[in-house]
């Protein structure tokens, strides 16, 4: 289709797609801004994560348009790093697992945040104590 | 060039394209051969950070302290009350606009639209430069100002300081990296050096380019925002 002129497609699918990849940003740092917590987190940032890496790769990189003997080169060889995730993933809830167990840490602990470390701009976190 | 008898030679698309193009000896990607290998660069590219970020997750998973409040951190306050993670979505949107621009550079090389070509492609490394600018700016608020090492920070988990420079340090090498090449290519289509060489060295270069913010959308997914 397309090999020898190179990828030459109308401006307005770039635009759509460049808007689109605002929207789904944007969306992704409302999730952020409006503290939504939760599964409610994780699914709605993974969503938009993987619409906007698709629409990067299948657009922006042209794979769409590419011939499937390319683009199964491309997409095929980093399915199997899905396996290494799952592999990390059971691997690593075993070792915190037994980590909480044995050494006595608290898993409820919660981290310190910068207002904690220098409380001073706001009412001042020493005098309290 | 022989490509152009071999193109001929494939009248199917879809699956049976794609045996066919595996099929019997002969060239099995009919793309300029640099396009080939950027592609194969780029699949080499994800597992490296891939392997990063699953480090990462295990780290993350393993670790009997609290992860670090991220939102908090890359805070940023203008005069009033500071705005969660503001400086990251700013450095986001710097990202995919130099995305956009690179993609129009692409299409203008291919309408042989030298001077358009040349000041997109500029606009992009334009736009990856204030990127790393602002993330010199970050490492340097996070080194100076909050105390955060490699081996430890004042907020919970120590690992977050290793995870965090290295990440977003590969990431920003690759940055840097793209701005030098993208200039090189800007300068070479100014000149007028891809002429008669054909202007598929400005995909190329996007590829790459697309790559960078690509990587970019899972690392402010993963580290940023989980």
């Amino acid at each position: 289709m397309s090999a020898e002129a190179g990828q030459q497609h109308p401006l307005g699918i770039y635009y759509k797609i460049w808007t689109l990849l605002f929207f789904l940003s944007a969306c992704s740092y409302a999730v952020d801004y409006f503290e939504v917590q939760g599964a409610m987190r994780w699914t709605l940032v993974l969503l938009f994560m993987a619409l906007k890496a698709g629409f990067i790769v299948s657009i922006f990189m042209h794979a769409v348009w590419e011939r499937m003997a390319l683009v199964f080169t491309i997409l095929g060889p980093p399915m199997v790093l899905l396996l290494l995730i799952a592999f990390m993933t059971i691997e690593g809830n075993y070792t915190s697992g037994t980590r909480y167990s044995y050494m006595g840490h608290d898993p409820n602990a919660e981290a310190l945040s910068p207002d904690d470390l220098h409380g001073e701009e706001h009412g001042g976190v020493e005098e309290e104590h | 060039m022989s490509e152009t008898a071999v193109n001929e030679a494939r009248p199917h698309s879809g699956v049976s394209g794609l045996v066919d193009d595996w099929a019997a000896d002969k060239q099995t990607y009919h793309v300029p051969w640099g396009k080939a290998m950027m592609w194969i660069f780029l699949v080499s590219d994800t597992f490296i950070f891939t392997c990063f970020l699953t480090g990462y997750l295990n780290v993350r998973l393993t670790t009997t302290q609290p992860w670090p409040a991220q939102s908090e951190i890359f805070a940023l306050s203008f005069g009033g009350d500071p705005i969660p993670l503001i400086l990251i979505a700013i450095m986001t949107f710097i990202l995919i606009t130099s995305s956009g621009t690179m993609a129009l550079a692409v299409n203008m090389g291919y309408r042989k639209d030298k001077k358009k070509t040349f000041w997109f492609i500029v606009a992009t490394a334009a736009l990856g430069a204030s990127f790393v600018g602002m993330q010199a700016f970050e490492w340097t608020k996070l080194i100076v100002d909050e105390g955060v090492r490699p081996w430890g920070n004042p907020f919970g988990a120590p690992q977050f300081g290793s995870v965090f420079f290295m990440i977003t340090g590969f990431h920003g090498l690759h940055v840097s990296a793209g701005v030098i090449y993208l200039l090189w290519v800007a300068f070479r289509v100014k000149r007028g050096y891809y002429d008669d060489k054909g202007y598929e060295i400005v995909e190329i270069a996007g590829l790459y380019w697309h790559f960078v913010d690509l990587v970019w959308v899972f690392i402010f997914a993963f580290f940023y925002l989980l």
